[in-house]
């Protein structure tokens, strides 16, 4: 038997957790160094699994099964495959990152890093998991601690509204889908949960078409598609810094990838038959997001609604349901989460600081903290698909895939290129240069060293990618190669 | 071997025996100590009852076929044996946690009540005749009328016991008649020959519905299911702490085991008509116990609505009336059973050192005593339906059964309703977790009784959550008992 890697990745997060119960609460270093040295463990992993990961082979790889509950036909079945690769490493930079953006907390912080890494152990198992109920056995494991972690360390204005209300809208669709989810186990009539077994159950065309809807957008709801992307900005502006790279950076994929796992791979024909009309809705998140996120006044807003934004780039490659649009999607997912983390992270310290986010109130960070206005910029760059960045790599295939399937609609949401430059740039400008208002001259500090390896990491993995496409574009094809073949090779 | 009383008759009914042994002794201890050791008598009821769990696991165990014994008095298979092992433990549990309270801990017949009505609910859930099943009713519950207003100064809690004795009273009249009109129509009171005559087509079967129906008074009585709840909410709130936690879950769980039996083993004829009735019932009280729950202030009340709700989801899997559905509603009672103790048990422990049942009192417990917010959380959770706790499992599994049985409008009824239920366990949390209070810095310490017990429900919450094919594989057992 091979060495059971990506159980160690999953369980990593919540085995922390357990020993951090273990640290009397008020010693609070005892606590971040563990928590940072758990999640420096499981970044290392995830990124060993990632590098290891045979493009030229494809497939599921890292397989483990054992049997969970037999009589139902439930296995403790994971697996990475070329989609799910690069989301296993994006989750443990994510987490890395996160545990380094909160040193700063000290309210109740072994609580705080308790329920993250438990947050952490939900995401992994997603992403990694082959069996239809261990999926949602995780998905909801990823939810619930949601809650706790806006509405206790969130913003103390909103945190109570938001939390509730990302958590409902979050619930409402996994349970939906997860009714779903036990019609396709009984109409299979396999009586097994395994996912590549169900693959081939060959659903009547009725049954896909009719189920296809719930299934899709109960997990599209975390994927933030119009129009339920409500709880999204508002829960990301609530949560605290951590908690908003987490959620816009890697849960959001989590919606999006069970999405395509569940909805898309399980049940090709409902999706050839209703993502002509879900792609409109995507469309209306690609450019209406843009459009709201311009609009916004509260640099955390803005983020917020670039995120709803981007992630319709992802949905619209994945309703393409051409090669280019699932194989931009998959990149899409990577490098939004990357971006957006990075994106959270440079608000959560310009605010520590200024203790304001609204735009016009802030101006001249650059001169106090230059290493977060560069990589801001970089970010921003990678926002608006430069060549060289990762959101070039991502969203010139989307856009390629778009262009073959319906040219208008290509037009259409390339005007959202221009609306994000203009947002980001706009930005830019006015945080990170202009004059500094005389409030917070002289008492701007740059960040702290901690918070600079966190964003040199992000901003080199979204260099890397974009320098040298070759580092994730034949992985995540293979996982494509997986995906097409069950659309029939479309 | 006595005359003709074999020891597989004695074995059948071991717990029983072993139960009516034990509240012997404890009614000897209770004259022979003294005022100071009589606490003592907490520890010697939930020994005795993990002694006696022990040994009808070791001893007891039925075989495959369900056996009928005691002149087809009893019936001795694996859906009674999963049961009483369940009302025992639950009663064990019940015990440590009474102990520690004033006025309730100190009482020989506090214990001796308990057992008494233990030994009631041993007898319901393995009952094969009409006469057992009324006697055994009315066993489990004038101990529990007792139970419920035990402290006799507490205005509250003789209310709660004087309601539940009059709603009781009443329910258990109206199955009664029910119970007789079945009589004077079959000529017999024992279950295998009803299922015969009524199999014969011998008499109508609008007859038996309408008796069925009023039996069914009775036992939406016992599982508190709506339109019968009426008494929940007061009694659970007026009750000690304790004695509302063992009629919440060992109470209601025996009420599901009649309803079983009778309802599957008795009258397969009938199955058809109950569908719709029982879900309809599942309907309204999912709904109703829900929505009521939204507003309560008391955590006592919460939880009565809240225990009124599962009854809807466990009806699901009744109505779904298959093998995986009763084995769901089996496996949900167990969650449920180990689940709501342990939330009975945290607000026991809690008003102890606090005095109050308010939700808005228990502001600031995290920072108080993280363990016991902790503690909160997992039951709470596991309560909604969370994974990797008890709760998501069970949940998942009646679902499951009612789509399987084509009946997915009431497993979408069921989700939508989990989704209530979230929503108030949540708010609950975030009393707990995020509101600041005066009492912050004074602690809620756990005596060893409340030590012991939560944490035996707490880590079987989690262990049910996440390795359950040993309590799955239980559950279809005692299915398969009925079929």
């Amino acid at each position: 038997m091979q060495f059971p890697i990506l159980s160690i990745i999953v369980f990593t997060p919540i085995t922390a957790a357990v020993l951090l119960q273990l640290i009397p609460s008020e010693r609070m270093t005892e606590i971040r160094v563990t928590a940072l040295a758990a999640a420096f463990f499981a970044m290392f992993l995830s990124a060993w699994v990632y590098f290891s990961y045979d493009a030229g082979a494809g497939g599921y790889q890292f397989v483990e099964k054992y049997d969970w509950l037999p009589v139902l036909g439930i296995s403790y079945h994971v697996g990475v495959d070329g989609i799910s690769a690069p989301l296993v490493l994006l989750t443990g930079v994510v987490m890395f990152t996160g545990v380094l953006i909160s040193w700063g907390i000290d309210d109740r912080p072994r609580e705080f890093f308790t329920f993250l890494f438990i947050l952490a152990t939900g995401v992994f198992g997603v992403f990694v998991a082959l069996d239809l109920f261990g999926l949602f056995f995780f998905y909801e494991i990823a939810v619930f601690p949601m809650y706790l972690l806006i509405a206790i360390w969130g913003w103390k204005v909103t945190r109570e509204y938001a939390a509730m209300k990302l958590t409902l809208y979050l619930f409402i669709g996994s349970v939906i889908a997860l009714v779903g989810g036990l019609a396709m186990y009984f109409a299979s009539g396999l009586n097994t949960f395994d996912m590549l077994a169900l693959e081939n159950a060959n659903f009547s065309r009725e049954f896909q078409i009719f189920w296809f809807p719930f299934v899709f957008f109960g997990f599209a709801v975390l994927g933030g598609i119009f129009p339920f992307h409500n709880w999204s900005p508002d829960g990301h502006v609530a949560a605290p810094t951590a908690v908003s790279m987490f959620h816009a950076g890697v849960l959001m994929k989590l919606g999006a990838f069970a999405a395509l796992r569940v909805g898309i791979m399980l049940l090709p024909e409902g999706a050839q038959f209703h993502l002509p009309w879900i792609i409109l809705l995507a469309l209306v998140n690609v450019v209406y997001g843009a459009y709201i996120a311009m609009v916004q006044t509260d640099f955390k807003y803005v983020i917020g609604f670039s995120s709803v934004s981007h992630m319709g780039l992802v949905m619209i490659g994945f309703a393409t349901l051409t090669r280019e649009g699932f194989i931009g999607a998959g990149v899409q997912m990577f490098s939004h989460g990357i971006m957006t983390a990075l994106f959270f992270a440079v608000v959560g310290m310009v605010y520590d600081r200024a203790h304001t986010r609204e735009i016009p109130e802030l101006g001249g960070f650059a001169r106090a903290m230059p290493l977060v206005a560069v990589a801001f910029i970089i970010g921003g760059l990678v926002s608006m698909g430069m060549p060289g960045f990762s959101g070039f790599i991502a969203e010139f295939p989307i856009f390629m895939g778009l262009w073959n399937y319906r040219p208008w609609i290509a037009i259409v949401a390339a005007i959202s290129i221009v609306i994000t430059a203009s947002y980001i740039i706009r930005i830019i400008g006015s945080v990170f240069f202009g004059d500094m208002p005389e409030q917070f001259v002289g008492h701007i500090g740059d960040v702290t060293a901690l918070d600079k390896v966190a964003l040199v990491v992000l901003c080199v993995i979204m260099v890397s990618v974009g320098v040298y496409p070759s580092v994730m574009v034949p992985i995540v094809e293979s996982g494509v190669n997986g995906v097409l073949a069950l659309l029939g090779g479309v | 071997m006595i005359g003709n009383v074999t020891t597989e008759m004695i074995l059948a009914i071991l717990p029983e025996i072993s139960l009516l042994i034990l509240a012997g002794i404890v009614l000897l201890m209770d004259v022979l100590w003294d005022e100071e050791r009589r606490r003592g008598l907490g520890w010697l009821t939930a020994a005795g009852l993990g002694a006696i769990l022990v040994i009808s696991l070791a001893a007891a165990q039925p075989g495959a076929e369900s056996v009928r014994m005691w002149g087809g008095m009893i019936r001795h298979d694996w859906l009674s044996f999963v049961f009483k092992m369940l009302f025992i433990f639950g009663a064990g549990v019940t015990a440590l946690f009474a102990m520690e309270m004033r006025e309730l801990g100190r009482r020989g017949e506090f214990y001796l009540l308990l057992l008494v009505s233990t030994i009631g609910m041993s007898l319901m859930a393995s009952a094969g005749d009409l006469i057992m099943l009324y006697l055994s009713i009315e066993t489990t519950s004038i101990p529990l009328y007792i139970l419920a207003g035990f402290f006799k100064r507490d205005n509250k809690s003789t209310e709660a016991g004087f309601k539940y004795l009059l709603f009781g009273a009443l329910t258990s009249t109206v199955m009664l008649y029910g119970f007789s009109l079945l009589y004077g129509f079959a000529g017999t009171t024992d279950f295998t020959q009803l299922t015969q005559i009524v199999l014969d087509g011998e008499l109508p079967l609008s007859l038996v519905l309408g008796a069925l129906l009023l039996v069914l008074v009775g036992f939406g009585f016992k599982v508190s299911v709506v339109p019968f709840h009426f008494w929940a909410p007061d009694v659970y709130e007026g009750a000690p702490t304790p004695v509302a936690g063992f009629l919440s879950t060992a109470s209601k769980a025996a009420g599901f085991a009649v309803l079983m039996r009778v309802l599957i083993e008795a009258f397969p004829v009938a199955v058809p008509y109950w569908t719709a009735i029982l879900a309809a019932l599942s309907t309204a009280s999912m709904t109703l116990g829900n929505a009521l729950a939204l507003a309560q202030h008391n955590i006592k009340r919460l939880l009565a609505y809240s225990s009124i709700a599962h009854a809807g989801y466990a009806l699901i899997g009744v109505a779904a009336v298959s093998a995986l559905g009763i084995t769901s509603v089996v496996f949900y009672l167990l969650v449920y059973v180990i689940t709501n103790l342990a939330a009975f048990g945290i607000v026991s422990a809690f008003s102890r050192v606090s005095g109050s049942d308010e939700i808005a009192d228990y502001a600031g417990l995290s920072r108080r005593s993280p363990g016991l917010a902790l503690m909160m959380l997992i039951a709470f959770l596991s309560l909604a339906g969370m994974p990797p706790l008890g709760g998501f499992v069970a949940k998942v599994f009646v679902f499951a059964a009612a789509v399987q049985q084509e009946l997915v409008w009431l497993a979408m009824v069921g989700v939508l309703n989990s989704i209530v239920g979230l929503y108030y366990y949540l708010i609950v949390l975030k009393v707990v977790y995020l509101y600041r209070s005066e009492d912050e810095d004074k602690p809620v310490p756990l005596t060893r009784p409340y030590a012991l017990a939560l944490v035996i429900l707490i880590a079987g919450v989690i262990l049910i959550g996440t390795i359950f094919a040993p309590w799955f594989s239980w559950s279809e057992v005692a299915s398969a008992a009925l079929f």
